[in-house]
């Protein structure tokens, strides 16, 4: 397999686009990716979504996005996986470069939420779950995510508020990033005041859902003296699975597919955890931020609300999660999330990142992107390219 | 749900039927084709009793559509004695009096009903146990 590299990146504002259908918002990423990658064709289009057949009333977005892009006639596809679309999508382009099959691939995670009514929403986004056993008995994602919350605070005697230092890092974050939805920080009052969803889980613990796209385009590392672009690495980028509903695992505070997508991409890249200096996490629910880093390694079980409290993750921290402002600051546009974490961990490496939230001379990325509550993990590690 | 979609799950619904593996008698519920312990796929059907303790739980204030009118309602995790761990709802308590570990037991109650002319649907929640465990 040949190694890979991202040699041009893309986004839309994570907003409420009530303006763009939801070709238009992918066809914006992924032209800008390729004017960041000065590009005027690509081999092959993945297209990451969760939700467009549920919400938009429209599925086939490979082709249509394609098409919309100007590019009708190439390969192209949807690729499914939750919350974890956007970088399963990635995922897939990679694999077409690396098999060497395809020269330039490009990949866009494409999601519109917000123009939905909020419970109809929350239906569509309940369908991550276990349909039979979960959803259709009344669980949200919020609850699900609760009941792992709950047994996380049983088992380390934590208290509800140790969980507030993750919204408060990606809210003082997402203020520097001109993309993210939310510019406001948030304090320690607010998270205690804020509404519960499903109890222990509030609404500072709950990423927003918003409209947006993301896109990269990637090339075999061996070509990219023959791009304009700016090359970042791809090191490793490694899916694992775990089982879909949460009770089928005898561990509910062990992430499975995190630990193996983790550990992976670790191997695969040669380094080890403590050499990550900065993530970008998961926090489509803080106890997601949590169980993300314990069971990535970079902490022990039981420790990640100490490290965070002790300011391990924050920006000026020992390891930075969440640059960007994360799913919370800068919103989560549900199957777009996935390369906007990639997105913003290329921006970090290349050194373009606004200079408040720029983490110093970064080697090493990571970006982990989580389906469901943990059935569909990616991790992604990107590596500077020192010339 | 469609009732062709509640009509195929109504032992599991109603009785918690899942299975258990012949080969090495590993519990399963809901269901499953293969058995997650020794891959045997000699599968036989299984009652389960319906006791079991409360592994994790929430209260559900912001609902999906279908449970909008319910809130708010408790939900749980609960490990049935024979292995497996379901989720289920809670009836018949208050949210400040469950405890994790708390001893529950099966009961059918309304999940919904679908709107003032549709269906309703009934299925297991878990209660605090009354009876005596013989
Ligand atoms: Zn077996």
């Amino acid at each position: 397999m040949r190694k890979v590299a991202i040699i041009g990146i893309g986004q839309t504002p994570v907003r409420e686009h009530w303006d763009y259908p939801i070709r238009y918002l992918g066809v914006q990423a992924l032209l800008a990716a390729m004017q960041d990658a000065r590009v005027d064709t690509i081999g092959g289009l993945f297209v990451g979504n969760m939700l467009s057949g549920a919400l938009s009333e429209q599925e086939h977005l490979g082709a249509l996005i394609a098409d919309y892009a100007g590019f009708s006639g190439i390969e192209a596809v949807k690729v499914e996986a939750a919350c974890a679309s956007g970088a399963a999508a990635m995922r897939m382009a990679l694999m077409a470069v690396a098999s060497g099959r395809m020269e330039v691939a490009a990949a866009i995670g494409v999601e519109k939420l917000t123009e939905y009514s909020g419970k109809f929403s929350t239906a569509a986004l309940a369908t991550a779950a276990d349909a039979d056993y979960e959803a259709s008995i009344g669980l949200s994602f919020a609850a699900i995510n609760a009941l792992m919350m709950r047994r996380y605070m049983h088992e380390y005697k934590v208290n509800k508020e140790d969980f507030a230092i993750f919204p408060i890092i990606a809210h003082a974050n997402a203020v520097h990033n001109p993309n993210a939805m939310f510019h406001h920080t948030i304090n320690r009052e607010d998270y205690a005041r804020a509404k519960m969803i499903a109890d222990p889980i509030n609404l500072m613990d709950s990423s927003p859902i918003a409209d947006g796209a993301a896109a990269v385009i990637i090339v075999p590392m061996d070509k990219i003296k023959k791009y304009a672009g700016k090359a970042v690495r791809v090191a490793a980028c490694e899916l694992a699975t775990d089982t879909v509903g949460l009770d089928s695992r005898e561990d509910a505070l062990l992430l499975k597919g995190v630990q193996k997508s983790a550990s992976k991409a670790l191997k695969i890249a040669g380094i080890e955890a403590k050499q990550i200096q900065l993530m970008e996490l998961h926090d489509a629910f803080s106890i997601m931020s949590v169980l993300s880093l314990e069971n990535s390694g970079f902490c022990q079980p039981g420790r990640a609300l100490f490290a965070a409290n002790d300011g391990k993750y924050s920006i000026d921290g020992e390891m930075p999660v969440c640059t960007f402002g994360g799913l919370k600051g800068r919103g989560h546009p549900v199957g777009a999330s996935g390369l906007y974490q990639i997105v913003e961990a290329v921006q970090q490496v290349r050194g373009d990142a606004p200079a408040p939230i720029q983490v110093e001379d970064v080697e090493w990325a990571m970006a982990q992107n989580i389906g469901g509550s943990g059935a569909t993990v990616i991790t992604t590690i990107l590596n500077r390219i020192n010339e | 749900m469609d009732i062709p979609r509640y009509w195929r799950l109504r032992e599991q619904r109603y009785k918690l039927q899942g299975n258990v593996c012949a080969e090495c008698k590993a519990y399963n519920f809901p269901p499953r084709p293969v058995c997650l312990q020794c891959k045997s796929k000699n599968m036989q059907p299984y009652q389960f009793k319906g006791n079991g303790t409360i592994y994790s739980y929430s209260t559900v204030y912001q609902a999906p559509d279908a449970f909008n009118k319910q809130v708010p309602y408790l939900v749980a995790l609960i490990d049935l004695d024979e292995g497996p761990r379901i989720t289920a709802r809670l009836t018949d308590i208050l949210d400040n009096k469950i405890e994790i570990g708390m001893p529950v037991e099966m009961v059918i109650r309304k999940i919904y009903e679908d709107g003032d002319n549709g269906p309703i649907q009934y299925g297991y929640m878990f209660r605090p146990l009354l009876k005596k465990k013989e």
